[in-house]
């Protein structure tokens, strides 16, 4: 009976709740960050990780910090879970964080109702709630620089320019393939409007994130709709299974086009020489030819500071997390301009964002020219609505496309307008803004 | 030598039948409801209250819905995340058509509907058993999934197929929505989980619950005493999922404050019936110790290593938790098949011949 005493006492053990870490003393700007380097979105998730890791930590290396205060960052792993997300929340927001960035639809759309009572601002860099671009019912959730809504909008202007006008859509039939989650249900709306403007069939596809990996059955639709254009709204596992059933069944890869999220390298490259010509939109550009980004690597991944393998950094997903670094960082700099205080709150980071404007001019100053289109918020407009690049993967990389694509405004606005008040609308009680409008810097 | 009953004597029937007839065992739980109630409300920790004891709490209520069907009526099931997710429809449709009546009356009340579902699901059960009852009440956590994803009507057509939660609130306290505090809604979850788990464990110590145990002990036997099996089957399946169900609306409306229906996917199930058989079929207590040994451990042993100053990556720390908490379900299991509760009872035993065994 010596191991039921063993068990015993091991639950016994176990029944001593653990030790609860002391709060750090440590001052600085604590700036969380929720990653997922576990599950089945691991392969997005990593480079995501670690772009904002080390962008971040490149900035505490070289120039101590924002404004001469380091910035506290510290990782909570919730494998995309929104159940783990929610929890990983919990256990940062009483140590004041000046803004937090989700990372995933799911956890964003469960922290939106949160972030007023909370006063810390959400940052979700073109994902979340579309129509929490509207500034004047959000006023504490920003998703620059472009909403799902752009960039569908974006695909069909992509798809008409080269087909040769939009007047060319009528009566062609163009896909969703999708992930059957908040997320991927996202560009539905627009889509729906923008097949009836311009009388082209919109068919869809949903994946079950229970069968990301085997899309089979998707395909087989997809052979006997045959669509012209097939639109990706994909994440994590989905993205390469789908490249690669594309390739499997002959479709035409320059005509298919992947939303941002589907941009991976890791999602393209398993297709082998098949995914060759596989497109997908951007918000940011590629590769390491950045001042920034050589910085990255000589103060953080060649002293080995990071978890980041070095053939990482450039990576599409790894340069789209400095560029979600960055617009994390900004609105911080300008919270300290317009407060004058060195350590800001979620408040003062709020007005912040509220103020960004990342000019041509100011993406030189830090580093990286050309390397996203200039971010312009304001306080009834928590998007910008930025232009969009487009990408296409070579085979071996990502290769930026010349020229960018303008987002169909006249469309998006009014999908967000009526979201905006139907979410208000669906929470009884949904505070009015009170915050004061910043004047723009 | 401090847990004997030796000299309490029961002098009328009542004092024989009570619930917790050992006096010791009545300090015993009023020092847990003290604490539970006065000493971790006053500790004021919100990640305590809302990322610890509030899920816990739901988690061991959907372990107890669980373990009435399956512990104490035998009868397999992996629909509780469905059954879990009725509730929560359930209890967002009623708030959406009477938004004047109190919250807690239709959290309480979205369990009616639940147990309606889960005895058209129960049905089956009177033909089939064992595992292949258990790919009956699958089929249930598909079809009830897939309506919550594709009937709009459910979540009131919101376009992101999220169900939102309204602010609602009694005397004036928001319960629910992002203005209710953690205490708040920690203390209506606690007292509402406390009622229901009295009720329950009344519930099988009497007729019915002898009905279910006879059941699933042999149910041919117990059909020949004279227990008519489908009412007794069904009464169980509308219990548990009444349980399942109020568990499922306070998920939603008590912790999440808005949820996607994939919270209500068949990993849930799977999660609450591994609660019941970690924590010990047939026991109530086993339904909190599964829970607990589910839910809190992961969360203790993520800040192990930050308590000790191992400088580990939180990713590893994850994989690192998923181990040891696989192998410590392995070895409780090995070392006692009966569950948790079993090792509990073992426990008592041996401190009730403390500290001269024989």
């Amino acid at each position: 009976m010596r191991l039921k005493h063993l068990a015993l006492g091991l639950a016994v053990v176990m029944a001593v709740p653990a030790a609860v870490t002391a709060a750090q003393a440590e001052n600085g700007i604590f700036l969380p960050q929720f990653t997922y380097r576990t599950g089945p979105f691991a392969g997005s998730g990593i480079p995501i990780g670690n772009g904002i890791h080390d962008y971040l930590t490149m900035l505490n290396e070289r120039d101590g910090g924002i404004g001469g205060v380091k910035i506290i960052s510290e990782e909570c792993e919730d494998g995309y879970n929104t159940q783990r997300g929610v929890q990983c929340y919990d256990s940062v927001k009483d140590r004041h964080p000046v803004l937090v960035t989700p990372y995933s639809t799911g956890i964003t759309e469960q922290l939106i109702p949160r972030a007023a009572v909370d006063k810390i601002p959400i940052l979700s860099m073109a994902y979340g709630l579309s129509a929490s671009a509207d500034g004047t019912d959000f006023p504490w959730i920003f998703n620059a620089p472009d909403t799902y809504w752009d960039g569908a909008s974006a695909f069909i202007r992509y798809a008409a320019n080269k087909d040769g006008g939009f007047g060319k859509l009528k009566g062609k039939t163009i896909g969703l393939l999708y992930l059957d989650h908040p997320y991927g249900r996202e560009p539905i709306p627009l889509l729906q409007a923008l097949a009836k403007d311009y009388g082209f069939h919109l068919k869809l596809y949903p994946v079950p994130l229970s069968s990301m990996q085997s899309q089979s059955s998707e395909w087989l639709d997809i052979r006997r709709d045959r669509p012209e254009w097939l639109y990706i709204q994909g994440w994590g596992a989905m993205n390469p299974a789908a490249v690669q059933e594309a390739a499997r069944n002959g479709f035409r890869m320059d005509h298919l086009v992947g939303v941002w999220w589907s941009g991976g390298d890791d999602d393209a490259r398993p297709a082998g020489p098949g995914g060759k010509g596989y497109t997908t939109l951007d918000i940011n550009n590629v590769g390491t030819n950045f001042p920034a980004i050589q910085d990255i690597l000589k103060y953080v991944v060649n002293k080995g500071k990071s978890q980041t393998p070095k053939s990482q950094v450039g990576e599409n997903l790894y340069d789209r997390a400095v560029l979600n670094a960055v617009l994390m960082v900004e609105p911080i700099r300008i919270a300290q301009k317009l407060t004058g205080k060195k350590e800001v709150t979620g408040a003062d980071v709020r007005r912040g964002l509220e103020a960004l404007n990342i000019t041509e001019a100011r993406w030189k100053e830090l580093g990286l020219p050309n390397f996203a289109e200039p971010v312009h918020l304001t306080c009834s407009d928590h998007n910008g609505h930025s232009k969009i690049f487009v990408v296409k993967w070579n085979g071996t990389k990502w290769i930026k496309q010349p020229g960018s694509l303008e987002p169909i405004h006249s469309k998006v606005q009014p999908l967000i307008d009526a979201a905006a008040a139907q979410y208000v609308k669906a929470h009884a009680g949904w505070p009015k803004r009170t915050e004061p409008c910043q004047k723009s810097s | 030598m401090l847990y004997r009953e030796v000299g309490q004597y029961k002098t009328n029937y009542a004092a024989d039948m009570a619930l917790f007839p050992i006096l010791q065992d009545r300090i015993g739980i009023a020092v847990i409801l003290a604490i539970a109630f006065v000493l971790i409300p006053l500790s004021g920790n919100d990640f305590l209250l809302n990322a610890v004891m509030i899920p816990f709490l739901i988690f061991a209520l959907a372990a107890i819905g669980l373990n009435l069907l399956t512990g104490y009526c035998g009868q397999l099931s992996l629909g509780t995340g469905a059954f879990m997710g009725v509730g929560a429809y359930a209890c967002l449709k009623l708030t959406t058509f009477f938004p004047n009546v109190n919250i807690i009356v239709w959290i309480i009340a979205s369990g009616f509907f639940s147990a309606a579902v889960g005895a058209l699901f129960g049905l089956p059960s009177l033909r089939i058993k064992g595992f292949y009852l258990l790919v009956a009440t699958l089929a249930a956590q598909f079809f009830l999934e897939w309506c919550f994803i594709r009937i709009p009507w459910l979540y009131n057509n919101v376009y992101s197929g999220n169900i939102v939660v309204p602010s609602r609130t009694l005397a004036g306290v928001p319960v629910t929505g992002p203005t209710a505090t953690s205490l708040t809604r920690y203390l209506v979850v606690l007292s509402i989980v406390v009622i229901m788990t009295w009720v329950a464990s009344n519930l099988v110590r009497g007729r019915i619950g002898r009905m279910w145990m006879a059941v699933r002990d042999m149910d041919l036997a117990a059909e020949l005493i004279g227990i008519r099996l489908l009412r007794t089957k069904l009464l169980a399946f509308a219990v548990s999922s009444f349980y399942c169900g109020v568990a499922g609306a306070m998920l939603v409306f008590l912790w999440y404050g808005g949820a996607e229906p994939d919270v209500f996917n068949v990993d849930q199930s799977f999660i609450s019936l591994f609660m019941v058989i970690i924590g010990g079929l047939g026991t109530m207590i086993g339904s909190f110790f599964g829970a607990a040994l589910i839910y809190i451990l992961p969360i203790a042993l993520r800040e192990v290593p930050a308590a000790l100053g191992l400088p580990l990556y939180p990713a590893t720390v994850e994989q690192l938790q998923f181990v040891i908490v696989g192998v410590l379900i392995i070895v409780f299991l090995v070392l006692e098949p009966n569950g948790l509760a079993r090792l509990w009872q073992i426990g008592k035993q041996k401190l009730r011949v403390w500290p001269f065994p024989y």
